[in-house]
C-alpha cells in the first residue's frame, strides 16, 4: 500500500472545499446549539437554499457579490418562515420541524414541476454556474503546487475555492468567538440553560432564539455555496445525511467552542478517506468491493458517533466541567 | 425622604387598613381586579380584588394547591388568566409578556431555583443587569461599544456577591452550589435590575438553617433600602417573623389579610391552613418525648371521646 499516497489524499480531503462547506454549516449549528440550545435537524436545508440562491441568482445573469447576497437572504428568510411559529414552542418541537422543512426543501428543489429553475433531479450544472467565482479569482490558469499537494488554481475543488473558504471560516469563528464572549452570547447562553429564568430577568428569548436561528442558517448558507462551487447543485446531494454528518462533525469538535466545528470538520473527513483508502489498500476487492468499502466507512463515523457521546460528550475541545454538571 | 422613613411610613400607613380581603391600602404598588385561572374545572387563582402596599414585605400564605404560585405566574406574565386585569406602579400589565413585565420592575425567582448551571455565578448576575447594550447582536461586535457597561455591572454584580457571600464562588458554575446558595445566587440575580417590586417565590424551602437567619436579613435589608417584597413561604416562623402584612389564600380565593399575628390568631386561618399547632416546632424534642404537648392533647381528645362512648 502505499502511505505517502493516502496520506497525500487525506491532506488534500481534510482541506478540501467539503470540509470547508461542513464546518462553516457546524459552526452555524454550533449558534444554534452549542450557544442557545436549539435542537437543529435541517442544517441542510439552509444549505441547499444558499446553494440553490446562488446558483439560481449566477444563471439568472446576478453578479457575484448580489449571488452571495441572494443565497444569504434565502437562509434568512428560512429562518424566519421556520423560527417565527415554532420558537415559541419548545425544544424538541424544532427538531421535527427543521427536518421535515430541509425535507420539503429537497423535494421542492428536485420536483419537475421548478425544472426551469432549479433543473429537477438532475440539478444544475457546476459550469452553469460558476463563472463569476471563478472569473473573480486573481491567478492566472495554472497548477500550482503546494507541498504535496497539486491543484488547478481556478477551476472547481482549486485553491481559489479553499482559500476564500478558509477565509470565511476564519471569518466567521473571529465573528463567533467575539460573540460568545460579549453579552449577546451572554443571553443565549442563558437560555440555553433555562429560558425561563431569562425572560424573569427581562430579556426578550424569543428574538434572541430567532437572531440564533438567522445567524445559524447564513452560515449554513454559505457552506452550502462552498460546497456547489466545488460541484454541482443537486438537491439529493444535500438531503439529511448531510444534517447528520454536521451533528457528528460539532459534537466530534466540541459544541459551544469556538473552534470545535472546524477541528471537527477536518478531523470527521481526514479520517474518512483515510478508512477508506487504508480499506481499499489493505483488503483485497475479493472480500470488499469499493461499494462495500464506501458503506464501511459511514458505519464507523456512525459508531464513532456512538461512542463519542458515551464516552466523551463534550468533545475534543469542550469543557467536561461545564457539561458534567448538568442540575436540570 | 430617607428610604428608613418611608418604610417607617409605609408600615405605619397599614395600621389603618381594614382587615378584610381586598382591603385598600394607602400607597399600593400592585393592584389586581377579578384575576381568575381555572384548570380543566378547578379555579386555581379567583381573586376578586388585591393590593399590595409599597415599601413593606407582603407574606402570601395558604395550604398546598391554594393558588399561590399560579397567582406569581398571572402576575408576571408566565401564565394568561381567563380574565382580570392589574396594574403594576400605574402602568396595566395584563396580557404583557414576562420579559416585559421583569422591564418594568417586577422581578420574581421560582419555586424551583432557576440557577443557570452551566454559567459561572459572576455570568449569572450580569445576566441580570438591565440596559446593557453588548446584548444587542451588532453592538455586541465592536466591544468599546458595551465595555464601560460591562464594567459598572461588573462592579455592582461583585459588590452584591459580597452582600450575600457568594463573592468568592464567582468563577464557580452556578451548577456546583448548594441549594441554599442557590437560592441566594437568584434572589441576587433579580436585584441585578434595582426591581421595584420582588417577587419570591418560597426563598426558604430547601435552605439549611444556618442560611435561614442571613436569607432572613437579606429580605428585611431589601424593604429597609426601598423595595417592595411578596413573598411566597409555608415557613411560619419566617413569615411571622419578618413580614409586615400577610395575606391568606385557600382555593384560589384571598381569604383573609392583616398585620402577622391578627391574621394567624384567626379562627378561620388556622381552621383553614395553620391547625392548631402551627406554633409549635415540630422539630422540638420536647414534643416527641411521652408526656408532650402534642401528646398531652391527643390522650385529653381521646380520653373525651372514650367518656362520650
Amino acid at each position: 500500500m502505499d502511505f505517502g499516497q493516502l496520506f497525500t489524499n487525506v491532506l488534500n480531503e481534510m482541506t478540501g472545499p467539503t470540509a470547508i462547506a461542513y464546518a462553516l454549516a457546524a459552526i452555524g449549528l454550533n449558534i444554534h446549539f452549542g450557544l442557545t440550545g436549539l435542537i437543529n435537524m435541517g442544517q441542510a436545508g439552509f444549505m441547499l437554499l444558499g446553494a440553490y440562491g446562488f446558483a439560481v441568482s449566477t444563471i439568472a445573469g446576478a453578479p457575484l457579490w448580489l449571488a452571495f447576497l441572494v443565497a444569504v437572504g434565502a437562509a434568512v428568510l428560512f429562518a424566519l418562515l421556520l423560527g417565527i411559529p415554532t420558537l415559541k414552542l419548545r425544544g424538541d418541537y424544532l427538531a421535527i420541524v427543521t427536518i421535515a422543512a430541509a425535507e420539503i426543501v429537497r423535494m421542492v428543489g428536485r420536483s419537475t414541476a421548478l425544472t426551469e429553475l432549479t433543473g429537477g433531479a438532475e440539478g444544475l450544472t457546476g459550469n452553469s454556474f460558476k463563472s463569476t467565482f471563478q472569473d473573480a479569482s486573481p491567478f492566472p490558469d495554472d497548477r500550482w503546487a503546494l507541498g504535496p499537494i497539486t491543484l488547478a488554481t481556478n477551476a472547481s475543488n482549486s485553491w481559489w475555492l479553499r482559500i476564500v473558504g478558509w477565509v470565511l471560516v476564519a471569518l466567521a469563528c473571529l465573528l463567533v468567538w467575539r460573540l460568545v464572549r460579549s453579552p449577546w452570547g451572554r443571553v443565549l447562553r442563558g437560555i440555553r440553560e433555562d429560558e425561563d429564568a431569562v425572560r424573569a430577568l427581562g430579556k426578550n428569548v424569543y428574538s434572541y432564539k430567532l437572531q440564533a436561528l438567522v445567524l445559524g442558517g447564513v452560515f449554513g448558507a454559505l457552506g452550502g455555496v462552498v460546497f456547489v462551487l466545488a460541484s454541482s447543485v443537486q438537491a439529493d446531494s444535500l438531503g439529511r445525511p448531510v444534517t447528520f454528518n454536521t451533528w457528528t462533525i460539532l459534537l466530534l469538535g466540541g459544541a459551544a467552542t469556538v473552534l470545535g466545528p472546524v477541528l471537527g470538520s477536518l478531523l470527521f473527513w481526514a479520517a474518512l478517506v483515510f478508512v477508506r483508502g487504508f480499506l481499499r489498500g489493505a483488503v483485497p476487492t475479493e472480500v470488499l468491493s469499493v461499494q462495500q468499502v464506501e458503506q464501511i466507512g459511514w458505519v464507523l463515523v456512525g459508531l464513532t458517533l456512538v461512542l463519542l457521546i458515551v464516552f466523551r460528550p463534550q468533545g475534543i475541545l469542550g469543557d467536561k466541567k461545564e457539561l458534567a454538571i448538568n442540575a436540570r | 425622604m430617607p428610604a428608613e422613613d418611608v418604610v417607617t411610613r409605609a408600615r405605619r400607613d397599614l395600621h389603618q387598613v381594614p382587615r378584610t380581603p381586598g382591603a385598600p391600602k394607602p400607597d399600593a404598588l400592585l393592584v389586581a381586579d377579578g384575576v381568575r385561572r381555572s384548570f380543566g374545572g378547578v379555579n386555581a387563582v379567583d381573586v376578586e380584588h388585591l393590593e399590595v402596599q409599597r415599601h413593606v414585605i407582603t407574606a402570601l400564605i395558604g395550604p398546598n394547591g391554594a393558588g399561590k404560585t399560579t397567582f406569581f405566574n398571572l402576575m408576571t406574565g408566565f401564565d394568561k388568566p381567563d380574565t382580570g386585569t392589574w396594574v403594576f406602579d400605574g402602568t396595566p400589565l395584563a396580557g404583557v409578556p414576562a420579559s416585559r413585565v421583569a422591564k418594568s420592575g417586577m422581578v420574581r425567582t421560582f419555586q424551583l431555583t432557576k440557577a443557570l448551571a452551566r454559567m459561572t455565578v459572576l455570568e449569572n448576575m450580569r445576566l441580570g443587569a438591565r440596559e446593557q447594550p453588548g446584548e444587542n447582536l451588532f453592538t455586541a461586535l465592536v466591544k468599546p461599544l458595551w465595555a464601560p457597561r460591562e464594567r459598572e455591572v461588573t462592579e455592582k454584580a461583585m459588590a452584591l456577591l459580597e452582600r450575600f457571600k457568594l463573592d468568592t464562588k464567582k468563577d464557580d458554575f452556578a451548577g456546583s452550589l448548594s441549594g441554599g446558595q442557590r437560592k441566594l445566587l437568584e434572589m441576587a440575580r433579580a436585584l441585578m435590575s434595582d426591581p421595584a417590586l420582588v417577587m419570591l417565590d418560597e426563598p426558604m424551602a430547601g435552605v439549611n438553617p444556618a442560611l435561614t437567619q442571613s436569607l432572613l436579613g437579606h429580605i428585611t435589608d431589601l424593604r429597609d433600602s426601598g423595595t417592595t417584597v411578596l413573598f411566597v413561604e409555608h415557613d411560619m416562623h419566617m413569615v411571622r417573623h419578618i413580614s409586615d402584612w400577610v395575606v391568606v389564600m385557600a382555593q384560589g380565593q384571598v381569604v383573609a389579610e392583616g398585620p402577622p399575628g391578627e391574621v394567624m390568631a384567626d379562627q378561620a386561618v388556622i381552621d383553614a391552613y395553620l391547625g392548631a399547632h402551627h406554633d409549635t416546632d415540630l422539630g422540638d424534642d420536647a414534643l416527641l418525648t411521652e408526656g408532650g404537648t402534642i401528646d398531652a392533647e391527643a390522650e385529653a381528645e381521646a380520653d373525651a371521646e372514650e367518656t362520650k362512648a
